[in-house]
């Protein structure tokens, strides 16, 4: 699987709605092998560059083009693929769902998309960072008011004061960790707690939670 | 018969979430069965101020895209029994919010309540349109300073045009809250005087809620300020605003500087 990005016209609009996902779930596009379809833009050689210019300073890594001519792929841009098969759409959140569609493409030994997500900063509020395919971790604090939606388990080394939500894909073995407890909501697998039915005993602990059948347990960890 | 009423203002900071707290819990007080829904997508802050925040699980915009149910996101208040909440997200933003699926909740929230209190978010874009698109009563609240009024006029004018009501030709009841007023400053002239701003706006005025630290004291503990303190000078003003709301005739005076001689002249503390 790799995902497709086809740039359209203008241009400009088009890199503004890619940033806005960028900026709403960062680390999408972070290890993820990404082919750039062409075909719907026909760049000539210079606007062929600067695209992947554009991509480049994104640090969104382009494996292949799709419907390039071409005369004007060089040798030092990525090489041509063709013949990808579309599996429909991946979610991403809100904003230009239009601009990113999935496709499956034959890509040799392009390296499989890492499975976590690592995001080094903080998470703010109103921020919402969804992986559906892996783990999530955070080396900062997730702030009251923003969401992490993972598929496996969350880890975060700061404080967690918004929401975490693992196991999202029906994982019951996914767990939460975090260095400071002060958590909005918490939920594995569809089961949730709210801070106000957990109340204050591990507020400010560190803490590991994790489903026990049906029942969500909280445990500090020292 | 259910009422609706939108809180709203135009500009940001005037105590639009503040008063619908307020209004909501002074009206709950009374009895009435009440639900203040919070329209701010993506700034929410009504719950903090009715210290629901820990509470939260599903928002309107849940409800409003059908993927929760409207039992599932209204939260009760602890302390009065009758007073609920529909609070906002705050990872989505306001293009979340359709026609249809705003329409749709307020006719549920029909069938439940008898107030119904929609905290408008700042602004005259979507959000704040959403807000007020199917209300039968607004109060607008204002600050005694000019770009307050202006903006104020500005919400009036869009109130009578773009609400349901007035696209069925109907008159939408509309009332004033004057908010954040300081009659010290009022009386040496650094703000707009009660008079004037009624002149500009030519709306009914339902109350002059005092500059009070008693209001930030209440929101920073998440208590509206009509139960916090029903004693304070702001807690009694918003009671006797929802009784004027209720079509009841109370005495409305000018709050004023209450020092007297005396006071002015021991005011001062010895240099």
């Amino acid at each position: 699987m790799a995902l497709v990005l086809a740039p359209e016209v203008p241009l400009r609009d088009w890199l503004e709605d890619l940033d806005a996902v960028s900026e709403r779930s960062p680390g999408f596009f972070t290890g993820r092998p990404i082919i750039a379809d062409v075909s719907s833009l026909k760049p000539s050689k210079s606007e062929l560059k600067f695209l992947l210019a554009a991509f480049k300073m994104r640090n969104i890594r382009i494996i292949g083009l799709e419907g390039a001519a071409p005369e004007n792929v060089d040798a030092d841009m990525p090489p041509q693929i063709n013949g990808g098969k579309p599996t429909g759409e991946i979610d991403v959140p809100d904003a230009a769902n239009a601009a990113v569609a999935a496709t499956a493409a034959p890509f040799g030994d392009a390296p499989v998309p890492e499975k976590s997500l690592l995001i080094e900063g903080s998470v703010r509020s109103g921020q919402s960072i969804l992986h559906p395919e892996g783990d999530v971790t955070v080396l900062g604090s997730v702030a009251s008011g923003s969401e992490i939606v993972a598929g496996g388990s969350i880890h975060v080394y700061g404080s967690l004061r918004g929401r975490a939500i693992a196991g999202c894909t029906g994982n019951g073995r996914a767990r939460i960790f975090c260095r400071k407890f002060e958590a909005e909501l918490i939920a594995i697998d569809g089961l949730y707690k709210t801070a106000d039915d957990l109340g204050g005993k591990f507020l400010g602990q560190p803490v590991q939670v994790n489903l026990d059948g049906d029942s969500i347990i909280l445990k500090t960890m020292d | 018969m259910a009422k609706v009423l939108v809180v709203t203002s135009g500009k940001g900071g005037v105590g639009k979430t503040t008063s619908s707290a307020a209004l909501g819990a002074a009206l709950a007080h009374g009895g009435d069965k009440v639900v203040v829904i919070d329209f701010d997508v993506g700034l929410r802050n009504l719950d903090l101020v009715m210290g629901a925040e820990r509470r939260v699980v599903f928002d309107l915009i849940n409800v409003v895209q059908g993927d929760a149910k409207l039992n599932q996101a209204l939260i009760r208040d602890k302390r009065l029994e009758n007073l609920s909440l529909l609070p906002a997200s705050q990872t989505r933003d306001k293009d979340a919010l359709t026609e249809e699926g705003v329409a749709r909740v307020l006719d549920e929230l029909r069938q439940k309540f008898d107030w119904i209190i929609c905290d408008s978010p700042a602004g005259i874009e979507r959000g704040a349109t959403m807000a007020m698109r199917h209300a039968d009563v607004a109060v607008v609240v204002t600050n005694p300073e000019v770009s307050s009024v202006r903006d104020s006029d500005r919400i009036i004018g869009l109130l009578d045009s773009k609400t349901e009501r007035a696209e069925k030709g109907e008159r939408i009841e509309k009332h004033l809250l004057l908010t954040r007023y300081d009659p010290a400053r009022a009386e040496r002239g650094e703000m707009l005087k009660v008079e004037d701003v009624l002149e500009i706006l030519s709306i009914p005025l339902i109350g002059i809620i005092p500059e009070s630290e008693e209001v930030l004291r209440a929101s920073n503990v998440g208590s509206p300020v009509t139960l916090n303190n029903p004693a304070s000078a702001p807690g009694r003003a918003y009671f006797d605003a929802v009784r004027r709301l209720k079509g009841e005739a109370v005495e409305l005076t000018v709050p004023t500087d209450k020092k007297g001689l005396f006071g002015k002249l021991f005011g001062r503390r010895a240099a």
